[in-house]
C-alpha cells in the first residue's frame, strides 16, 4: 500500500485510538459544507440531493456490514451513542426484565453506563475471562434466562484485540429470547461481517476508527426487533434517532466503508504480516516481555506486549521522543490508579499489567517504520530498566518483590 | 497526553543521580509493584555533621515518577537531614514547575522516600499513614479516601460541606456526582440518608433565612444591608447608592453623584447585582430607577 504523505512526522502505531482520515474520504465529504449545504429533510432540490447522498451512504455501510435491509442502518454521533442507545433501548423496551449480562474486558461505552445503572437497580453479569483473555461460554449459558433484558458482548476488545464468538453468543441468546448486542467498534473494517447470517439484533460502528472523521458512527438495528429511541424528536433515521443528520459525516463514513471492504483482503494479509513482523522482533529481543490476549484469535492489527518490572507511560514518553505513537494500559496514562481493566480481568500480573504497549497498525502502516520499532523499542526498555528498583544487572532482580521491600506495601 | 512542564520532561529524559549508590547508609524504599510506583531513594550522610553527601534513587513509575525523584535527589544534596526533613512535596512539584494534579501523588512519594530513608539512617521505624485512593477532584488533586475521612471526621452531610473543608468539587463540578456518592455512603454508615437538597435547612439554621423564606420586610432589609457593604467603596469615588424599590426579583436603585452616568454605571450595577444575587441567594435584577419608571410605566398599560 502506497504511503500516504501525513502532515507530522513519525511512525503512527496507535490506530485503535483513531485513524487518519483518508484522503479520497475528505475530498469527497467536503461539498457537503458548501455547494451541497440544504438539509435532506427539505422539499426542494437543494435538501433532495444530500438525501440521495445519505442514501448512498447508507447502502455502503449496509454493504460492509452485510445487513439485509438498508433501513437497518441508523446514523448517530459516536460509537458510544450507538451503545447507549442499544442497550437502554432493550431495558426500555423490556421494563419488567432487570439483568444485564456483559464482558468485564468492555470498552468503557459500555462498561461505565453498565455500572451506572447497577445504582438504578439492574443487576448486572461481568463475563470473566481467562488468562488469554476468553470467555467462558458455560458461565454465559448458565445465566440466560428471562429476567435479562440485553446481552452486550464485544466483537474485538480494543487492548488486545481479542475476537469474542459473537455470532454463536448471539444464536444463544436468540435461542433464549434475549436481544443481543455487539460493540464491534473494532472489528468493523478489520474483520468480515456479514450480519444477515448472523443472529445479532443490534451492532456499534464508529467512524473514525476506520478512516472516516470523529463524531460519527451507526447502530445496526435488526428488523424486526423491538427499539425505543434515545433521542426523540424529528422524523430523521425514521424517528429512530431525531437530529438533523451529519451528512458530511455520513457520506464519508459510506465511502470509507466501501474502502475497508476493498482492503479486507489486504488488512488480513499484509497488515497481519507487519504486525507479526513487529510482535516477533520486539519479542526476540526484549527478555522478559509477552504478548497478551488470544494471540491465536485476535484482530490483524492489534499487538499488545507486556514489558516486565518497567511503567508503560514512561516508555511512551520514550517512544514519542523518537516519534513513536502508541498507548499503553498502565494506570498512570489514565490518571487512575490501577491498570487497565482488561490487564486485571486477565490476571496479568501487577509487575507485567503496568507495562503493557499496544502498538495499532493500519493499511498505511510500512515496513520500514515496522523495522525502525524493532530496532528502537529494545534501547527503551533497556534504558527503563536501568532505573527500575526491580532489575538487576541483567535480569529482574532475584525475588523482585523481597529485594525491593517497602516499610508498607 | 500530559501537560508536563519542560522542567519535567528535562529530568525524565535525563535523570540526575539514577542508578545503585554502593556505599549508601541511608535507604528509603516506598511504593510497590501494585501500585504502578516505587522509588528506593539511597544517601550517603555524613555522620558527623548529619549531612547528604550523596544521594541516588531507582525508581519503577511513569515519567513523573521519574522527574520527582531526580528532583529530589538534587534538592537535598548537601543538605543536613533535619533540613532535608523540611521537604515538602509541593516543594518537588515547584522544583519541576508544577505537576499535573493526577500526578501530585508522585511528588509524595519522593518526600515519603525521604522519611523513610532518614528513619533508616536513625535507625527508626517509618510508618507510612497515607493511604491514597481514586482522584475524585481533578481541579484540586484531591481523592477519595481524604474526602470520604473528612466528612466521617467532621459528619459533613452537604456537598457545600465537603467543599469547604477540602475544596474537592470548588472547580468545575464535574465530580459533585462521586461526592455525593461518597456522602450517600458515609451517611448510611451512621444511619442517615444523603439529602442533596439538605442546604436550604442548614442555611436557616445559621441564621440566613433561605429565598422565598424571608418576609418582605426581612428582605427588603437584607438588601439595605447588602448596599451598606458596598456603599463604602462607591463614596471613595465619591458616589452613593439609594434603594428606591424592590418589586419582585426586581431592585430598583438611585446612583448618585459621580457613579450616575457615569461609564461605569453599567458595570457597577452589574458588580452590584452579583453580589446581591450571591448574598440573596436568588436571581434579582438591578434597575436604575429612572428606567425602572419607564419598564414599570410600560408594564403597567
Ligand atoms: C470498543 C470500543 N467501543 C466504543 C468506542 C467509543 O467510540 P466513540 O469514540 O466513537 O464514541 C471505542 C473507541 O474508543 C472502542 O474502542
Amino acid at each position: 500500500m502506497e504511503r500516504k504523505e501525513t502532515d507530522m512526522d513519525g511512525i503512527y502505531l496507535d490506530n485503535n485510538a483513531t485513524t487518519r482520515v483518508d484522503d479520497a474520504v475528505v475530498a469527497a465529504m467536503l461539498p457537503f459544507f458548501t455547494a451541497q449545504f440544504g438539509n435532506p429533510s427539505s422539499m426542494h432540490s437543494f435538501g433532495n440531493k444530500v438525501g440521495l447522498a445519505i442514501k448512498k451512504a447508507r447502502m455502503q455501510v449496509q454493504e460492509l456490514l452485510g445487513a439485509e435491509h438498508e433501513s437497518e442502518i441508523i446514523f448517530t454521533s459516536c460509537g458510544t451513542e450507538s451503545d447507549s442507545t442499544a442497550i437502554l433501548s432493550a431495558l426500555r423496551a423490556s421494563p419488567e426484565r432487570k439483568e444485564i449480562i456483559t464482558t468485564s474486558i468492555e470498552h468503557p461505552a459500555v462498561l461505565a453506563l453498565c455500572t451506572h445503572l447497577e445504582k438504578e437497580g439492574y443487576k448486572t453479569h461481568f463475563l470473566k475471562v481467562d488468562e488469554k483473555g476468553r470467555l467462558d461460554l458455560d458461565e454465559y449459558r448458565k445465566l440466560l434466562t428471562d429476567k435479562v433484558a440485553v446481552v452486550s458482548v464485544m466483537w474485538a476488545n480494543n487492548e488486545t484485540g481479542t475476537l469474542f464468538p459473537v455470532e454463536q453468543m448471539a444464536e444463544m441468546a436468540h435461542a433464549a429470547g434475549i436481544p443481543f448486542h455487539t460493540d464491534a467498534v473494532q472489528a468493523v473494517g478489520k474483520v468480515p461481517i456479514d450480519l444477515k447470517n448472523t443472529k445479532i439484533d443490534m451492532l456499534s460502528l464508529s467512524g473514525h476508527k476506520l478512516h472516516a472523521p470523529k463524531g460519527i458512527g451507526v447502530l445496526y438495528l435488526k428488523r424486526g426487533v423491538r427499539f425505543r429511541p434515545l433521542l426523540r424528536g424529528g422524523h430523521q433515521e425514521r424517528g429512530r434517532r431525531a437530529g438533523t443528520e451529519n451528512t458530511a459525516s455520513i457520506v464519508a463514513l459510506g465511502l470509507a466503508c466501501e474502502q475497508a471492504m476493498q482492503h479486507m483482503h489486504f488488512e488480513n494479509t499484509e497488515v497481519k504480516r507487519l504486525r507479526d513482523k513487529l510482535e516477533a522482533g520486539i519479542l526476540a529481543k526484549v527478555p522478559r516481555a509477552f504478548a497478551t490476549g488470544d494471540v491465536t484469535n485476535r484482530l490483524p492489527n492489534t499487538s499488545n506486549i507486556a514489558f516486565e518490572f518497567i511503567e508503560g507511560e514512561a516508555i511512551l514518553l520514550l517512544l514519542n521522543k523518537f516519534g513513536i505513537a502508541a498507548s499503553s494500559g498502565s494506570a498512570c496514562t489514565s490518571g487512575s490508579l490501577e491498570p487497565s481493566h482488561v490487564m486485571r480481568a486477565m490476571g496479568i500480573p501487577y509487575t507485567a499489567a503496568h507495562g503493557t504497549i499496544r502498538f495499532s497498525l493500519s493499511r498505511y502502516s510500512t515496513e520500514a517504520e515496522v523495522d525502525r520499532v524493532i530496532q528502537v523499542v529494545p534501547e527503551i526498555i533497556a534504558q527503563l530498566r536501568k532505573l527500575s528498583p526491580y532489575w538487576g544487572e541483567n535480569g529482574p532482580a532475584e525475588e523482585p518483590e523481597k529485594a525491593f521491600a517497602p516499610v508498607y506495601a | 497526553m500530559w501537560d508536563y512542564s519542560d522542567k519535567v520532561k528535562e529530568h525524565f529524559f535525563s535523570p540526575r543521580n539514577s542508578g545503585a549508590l554502593e556505599d549508601a547508609n541511608a535507604v528509603g524504599d516506598v511504593g510497590s509493584l501494585n501500585c504502578g510506583d516505587a522509588l528506593r531513594l539511597m544517601l550517603k550522610v555524613d555522620p558527623e555533621t548529619e549531612t547528604i553527601r550523596d544521594a541516588r534513587f531507582q525508581t519503577f513509575g511513569c515519567g513523573s515518577a521519574i522527574a520527582s525523584s531526580s528532583a529530589l535527589t538534587e534538592i537535598i544534596k548537601g543538605m543536613t537531614l533535619d533540613a532535608a526533613l523540611k521537604v515538602s512535596n509541593q516543594d518537588i512539584a515547584d522544583y519541576l514547575d508544577g505537576l499535573p494534579p493526577e500526578k501530585m501523588h508522585c511528588s509524595v512519594m519522593g518526600r515519603e522516600a525521604l522519611q523513610a530513608a532518614v528513619a533508616n539512617y536513625r535507625g527508626e521505624e517509618w510508618k507510612d499513614d497515607h493511604e491514597e485512593g481514586a482522584l475524585i477532584c481533578k481541579c484540586f488533586a484531591i481523592d477519595a479516601v481524604l474526602i470520604e475521612e473528612t466528612v466521617r471526621a467532621n459528619n459533613l452531610s452537604s456537598v457545600e460541606d465537603v467543599i469547604n473543608y477540602t475544596k474537592a468539587g470548588g472547580g468545575c463540578s464535574s465530580c459533585h456526582e462521586g461526592i455525593e456518592e461518597i456522602l450517600s455512603k458515609v451517611l448510611a454508615e451512621r444511619g442517615e440518608t444523603f439529602n442533596p437538597h439538605a442546604v436550604v435547612l442548614q442555611e436557616e439554621a445559621a441564621g440566613k433565612p433561605a429565598p422565598g423564606k424571608m418576609n418582605n420586610l426581612q428582605r427588603i432589609k437584607r438588601i439595605e444591608m447588602i448596599l451598606d457593604g458596598i456603599r463604602p467603596q462607591l463614596q471613595r469615588d465619591h458616589g452613593d447608592i439609594e434603594l428606591v424599590d424592590v418589586d419582585g426579583k426586581t431592585i430598583y436603585v438611585n446612583m448618585i453623584g459621580a457613579c450616575s452616568g457615569c461609564q461605569m454605571e453599567a458595570q457597577t450595577l452589574q458588580g452590584i447585582q452579583a453580589k446581591l444575587i450571591e448574598d440573596l441567594g436568588e436571581f434579582v435584577k438591578v434597575v436604575p430607577s429612572r428606567a425602572g419608571s419607564y419598564a414599570r410605566a410600560a408594564s403597567h398599560v
